[in-house]
Parts: C-alpha cells; sequence; structure tokens
C-alpha cells in the first residue's frame, strides 16, 4: 500500500514537473543556504583555530597597557625590562620559558630590492615558547645574543620580497644603517586570525635590536610558555601576582599590564564564529519556513484539482486515512526532493566559495543529514493541513466537483 | 456471498438492502428541506431495479444513502442485516469497498492513467498485490469486452468504452450490488443499448444486484424491478415481465 502511494505520489510531481520545481525551489534555496552556511561557518572556525594553533598553544602574551580600548589619559604604564624577565623564570612555577621582544621598524636593502618590515628582538626562548621552524640557517648563538651581534633570521615574506628565488642564508642585508648577516630562513606561518602577515618580520637577538633601533632596554612583551603540566590559569595568576609587586601597584590598583591567554583567545573567537554562523544559519531556516508555506500553498491547489479524483477513491472505499496518506506522503517526497537538490545545490557552492573565502573544504555529514532531515518534517508539517482536507471531503459533493 | 446471488430469485431470501422509515432533512431551522420523507423499501438480492422519479423527487438522495455515501437523518438501512445508520465514515468506507460498485453517468475515470489502471484502482485500497490486481483488471476489462483497449487513457476511448471501462472498475471487487447514477445519461441511444446489455448480462450471469438511477423509461425497460418516486417517497413499484427485451 505504502510503495504504491510512493509511486502514485512520483507520478503526480512527475506529471507536473515544472509546477513541482517551483514548488520546492523555497525548500531547495532554503536547505542549500542553511548547509552552504553552517559549513562554510564551521570551515572559518576551523581556519581560525588553526591560525591561532599556529601560534602556539599554552602561551601568554604580556604586555604594559591598562585593558582593551582604554584610551587616553595618564601616564603610558612603564614598558617591561630584562630583569622582569628573570622575575617571572625564576618566581613564577609552571613557567617554561619566557621570550621578551623588542619592536621596531626598518627597510630592509638587498642588492637594490628593499621592503619595509617589522624589526621583532628577541632571545632563542622566542623559538622554544612557539612552534615556528626554521626551513634553512640556524637560531642565534650565544656569543651572538650575549653580544648583540647584527645577525638576523627572516621571515618568508622578507625573503621573497629581497631574494626572490636565491638563497638568502649567508647573505648580508642592510636594516636602515645597519648591516647585519641572515643566519636563518623562517617557514611560512600565513595570515595571523586577527589581520597582519606573520610571515613579514626580521628576527634578531633582542640586545642589537635594543642598542640599534629602539635606543632602550625595554621589552614590549613577553611571551611565556607554560609547562603542560600545568595550568595556565593558575600561572597567569601566579604571573599577575610577580608583575603586581614588582610594577609596586597597591592593593586596589588595576593592572598596568595585559595578558593575554591564546588558548582562551582562541575560543573567544570560536564562539564568536560560531555565534555568527548560528545566526545566518536560523536566517537561512527563514526560507526553509517559506518553501514549506509554498509547498502548502501548491499542495492545496492539488486538493482543489483533484476534487473529483478524492470523490472517486472514497467512493470505492478509500478510507479517510488512505486519502490524507496519498496527500501527505506526496508533500513529503516533493520537500524530499527539493532536500536532496539542496544539498547538491550545496556541496556546488561550498567547493566555489571555499578557495575564495581561504578556508578548507569540509564535509560536514551531519548537517547534511539534519537539513535533509528538516525538509521530510517540513512536508510533513506544511503537508499535512492540506491532505486532511483532502481526506474530510464529503465523497457525493466531491464527485459533483466541476 | 455469491451462493446467496446466485439463489436470489428464491422467495425465501430476505432483502439484502431493507429501508424502513428512513428519512432526510438538508439544513435545519425553516429553510430546512425534507428530500425523504419517510421511504419504506426492499430490495432482493439479484434484483435489476430501475429508480426513476422526477428531479427532487428523493432518487438522488435514496441512491446515496443506499449507496452508503449519506446516511439517513432518521430510520433505518440496513444492508446485509447490518445497520449502515449506525456506522461511521470509515466504517461505511469499508463497506462500500467490500459490497459495492459504483458507475457514474460522468464516468468518473482518473484522466491520464490507462483503463487497466482505472479498473485496478478498488483492488489498490483492497490490499492486492500487483499481480492479482493485473489478473482481476484484465479480466474484468475481459468481461465489458475492453480487455484489447487496457493501456488507453479516458481521452483515447470514446464515451461508450469510458463507461464500459468504469463497469469493469464497478464489478472487479466482485460486489453484491452495483449503483449506476443514469449511466446512460451521456450517450446516445445506441451506446445506451450496449451498455444496458452489458449490465444486464453482468445481472443475469453473475447474480450481482444491480440498482440503477434513470429517468428514461426505455432504459428502465431493461430493469427487473422499476421504483417510482415522487415528493419523497415511493409513489409505486412496477414489475416487467419481459426483462431485457427492447420497448
Amino acid at each position: 500500500m505504502l510503495a504504491t502511494t510512493f509511486t502514485l505520489a512520483l507520478r503526480s510531481i512527475r506529471r507536473h514537473l515544472l509546477r513541482s520545481f517551483l514548488t520546492v525551489l523555497g525548500i531547495v534555496i532554503g536547505v542549500a543556504a542553511v548547509v552552504a552556511m553552517v559549513t562554510l561557518g564551521q570551515a572559518t572556525t576551523a581556519a581560525v583555530q588553526q591560525s591561532i594553533a599556529s601560534l602556539g598553544t599554552n602561551i601568554l602574551q604580556v604586555r604594559p597597557g591598562q585593558g582593551f580600548g582604554r584610551g587616553g589619559g595618564g601616564a603610558r604604564p612603564p614598558d617591561f625590562d630584562q630583569r622582569d624577565v628573570d622575575a617571572v623564570v625564576e618566581q613564577v612555577a609552571g613557567v617554561k620559558a619566557v621570550a621578551p621582544q623588542a619592536q621596531s621598524t626598518a627597510t630592509a636593502i638587498y642588492n637594490g630590492a628593499n621592503w619595509s618590515t617589522t624589526i621583532n628582538g628577541t632571545t632563542n626562548d622566542y623559538f622554544e615558547v612557539q612552534p615556528w621552524n626554521l626551513t634553512g640557517g640556524r637560531t642565534f648563538l650565544p656569543a651572538e645574543e650575549a653580544a648583540g651581534r647584527a645577525v638576523c633570521i627572516i621571515g618568508n615574506t622578507v625573503r621573497q620580497n629581497l631574494f626572490r628565488e636565491q638563497p638568502a642564508v649567508g647573505e648580508r642585508i642592510r636594516l636602515n644603517n645597519v648591516s647585519c648577516d641572515v643566519i636563518g630562513t623562517l617557514e611560512t606561518r600565513g595570515q595571523a586570525g586577527f589581520g597582519g602577515d606573520q610571515d613579514d618580520v626580521v628576527i634578531m637577538p633582542i640586545k642589537t635590536v635594543q642598542r640599534r633601533f629602539t635606543g632602550n632596554r625595554d621589552v614590549r612583551l613577553m611571551l611565556v610558555g607554560v609547562d603542560d603540566n600545568y595550568d595556565t590559569a593558575q600561572v597567569q595568576e601566579s604571573l599577575t601576582e610577580v608583575l603586581r609587586e614588582r610594577r609596586r601597584l597597591e592593593e586596589g590598583d588595576e593592572d598596568n599590564f595585559n595578558i593575554f591567554d591564546t588558548a582562551q583567545i582562541s575560543a573567544t573567537l570560536t564562539g564568536t564564529t560560531t555565534l555568527l554562523t548560528s545566526i545566518v544559519a536560523a536566517v537561512a531556516g527563514i526560507s526553509l519556513v517559506v518553501g514549506g508555506i509554498g509547498i502548502m500553498n501548491i499542495m492545496l491547489v492539488s486538493v482543489t484539482e483533484r476534487t473529483r479524483e478524492i470523490g472517486i477513491r472514497l467512493a470505492i472505499g478509500a478510507v479517510a486515512r488512505e486519502v490524507l496518506l496519498q496527500f501527505l506522503v506526496e508533500a513529503i517526497v516533493l520537500s524530499m526532493l527539493g532536500g536532496l537538490i539542496g544539498l547538491v545545490l550545496a556541496q556546488i557552492v561550498i567547493v566555489v566559495l571555499t578557495p575564495i573565502m581561504q578556508v578548507p573544504f569540509v564535509f560536514d555529514p551531519q548537517i547534511n543529514l539534519i537539513a535533509f532531515a528538516i525538509s521530510a518534517i517540513i512536508g510533513v508539517v506544511f503537508g499535512f493541513f492540506p491532505a486532511r482536507r483532502a481526506a474530510s471531503l464529503n465523497p457525493i459533493d466531491a464527485l459533483r466537483h466541476e | 456471498m455469491a451462493a446467496a446471488a446466485a439463489g436470489a430469485a428464491s422467495v425465501a431470501d430476505e432483502p439484502i438492502i431493507a429501508l424502513r422509515g428512513v428519512t432526510k432533512v438538508y439544513g435545519e431551522g425553516p429553510t430546512a428541506f425534507e428530500a425523504l420523507k419517510g421511504v419504506d423499501l426492499d430490495i432482493d438480492p439479484g434484483d435489476f431495479v430501475a429508480v426513476m422519479g422526477p428531479s427532487g423527487s428523493g432518487k438522488s438522495t435514496t441512491m446515496n444513502i443506499l449507496g452508503c455515501l449519506d446516511v439517513p437523518s432518521a430510520g433505518q438501512f440496513r444492508f446485509k442485516r447490518v445497520h449502515v445508520e449506525t456506522l461511521d465514515r470509515d466504517q461505511r468506507a469499508l463497506l462500500r469497498r467490500r459490497y459495492l460498485g459504483f458507475v457514474f453517468q460522468g464516468f468518473n475515470l482518473l484522466s491520464r492513467t490507462t483503463a487497466l489502471e482505472n479498473v485496478e484502482l478498488p483492488l489498490v485500497y483492497r490490499g492486492e498485490d500487483r499481480k492479482t490486481r493485473q489478473r482481476l483488471g484484465m479480466a474484468a476489462l475481459e468481461k465489458v469486452g475492453l480487455d484489447k483497449w487496457w493501456d488507453h487513457t479516458p481521452a483515447e476511448l470514446s464515451g461508450g468504452q469510458q463507461q464500459r471501462v468504469a463497469i469493469a472498475r464497478a464489478i472487479v471487487t466482485s460486489p453484491d450490488v452495483l449503483l449506476a447514477d443514469e449511466p446512460t445519461g451521456n450517450l446516445d441511444s445506441e451506446r445506451s443499448v450496449e451498455i444496458m446489455q452489458l449490465l444486464t448480462g453482468l445481472n443475469r450471469d453473475s447474480g450481482i444486484t444491480v440498482l440503477m438511477v434513470t429517468h428514461e423509461p426505455e432504459m428502465a425497460a431493461f430493469a427487473r424491478t422499476v421504483i417510482h418516486f415522487k415528493d419523497g417517497l415511493v409513489e409505486r413499484i412496477d414489475r416487467n415481465h419481459h426483462q431485457g427485451e427492447r420497448v
């Protein structure tokens, strides 16, 4: 009986092919939109997580300053110095290593090519607290760090702009008026999650940068690597305590430094993209409801058109439930076909958009299944009312219907 | 039931259909219209009955009640001892499915559906499998002489052929009673006679009880019993002794 009903539904849909297609267009677009949006949203989240993971996990970034977006007024909080760095290493439990950073900008020149870039002064700990491998050359020697020698490790963007395809290690470049030996090249890290090219950088020993570029002993930023066996939050707490003491902050004073936990940033950003994804998906979901109304509309028209047929079926002994089932199955088949077309459309949209959005292609069977199930449910919900109307027709009136 | 129908002529048989004081009122209050005013009627199994009367006489209302499509406002309708007036919508549908066949004036075939599929339709609701449906459907088409036309749609058939398909659909389930509402109303006299001969033959050979509404005396002449309705009551009942002969 059900198989017959199913065949009947397919035949009826085929009989009005164009109308059926237009009817399910809402479902097609709705399903395609929901699946594409959710999939692309997940891909974006994955991309953001990836780029944050490239910064390294279990890292605390410590900067002087007061909270986010606290503009103007009052003296600028002082930078850190080497003694702060040493104090953190010695006094805070769970700290694996601390990489101090002093930053400046300079124009790098090699053989007539020049490129404006960021100079980042740090120590070898920089490569220890975060995953960033060299593609060639070496890191700093202890003697180079101690003496503040003019040696540098260059990021991939700088390398490409100055050296093209030629080997860079062993060459000598000029940074403003400082001559500097290239001792290493870094692997590509790509865009940071919040803009800015992480590969556009030249890394030098911190002493060199302090002496030759910034002209002071200040440390702008500390990258604190946390031991995997320690809880980041706890380390952050004792780190705050040590720094407050060193910066002579009274009880009740606000911190004049910020500590960012990359894991926390990752969680925040993931939360944000997930929220955005669900909002966009919800908007797309509205078109599913609109599509359902379209199906109900056409099913009502169909019931009216086929009133005589319904009358015949009732007269020869169909019970109400069987007529109801016939129209319900037709609505469900219709909307499931729409759902299927929508899924195919969604995959096409995703394949086209992922390279443009520079996110990885992720096929998530769950969202596809859910969207398909929703299209079926829409068929049930919006097909029920027309089907019940068909089933409740009076056979005598239905047979007389012109 | 075939045995019961075969012995139709015997006097001892109780009526297959019995109406007692059946009334039917449409509407309510001052606008109410009493279509049937207390009809008493017995129909024997195997009979060939023509129902006649002017429009508004209550013959269509009676046929709707006899076809279990409608219920009386008051009174009793017993069909094979079952009190139909006590049955609900779905129970009456099951009764129609099991015991009744319908032929309409306007044929009422499903368009864009082949003759065989039209004939198979009642079997679908009986839950017969595909093979049985085809076998019984072809057999019914053969009885009406259209087995060679099984794959034609109604649009490709003449009016007479369409009505014969409709008759095949009505008899495919071997019903006890065949209800025909002006079956020749849309046909010329030659086709009409063919249809009447077909019905007469079915009545004679299969013992099927035929109830037919008509306003043409020539068609009523094929029946064994002619019931005349007037003003919501049975006016008189005639017995034809030369049933089946052309007048």
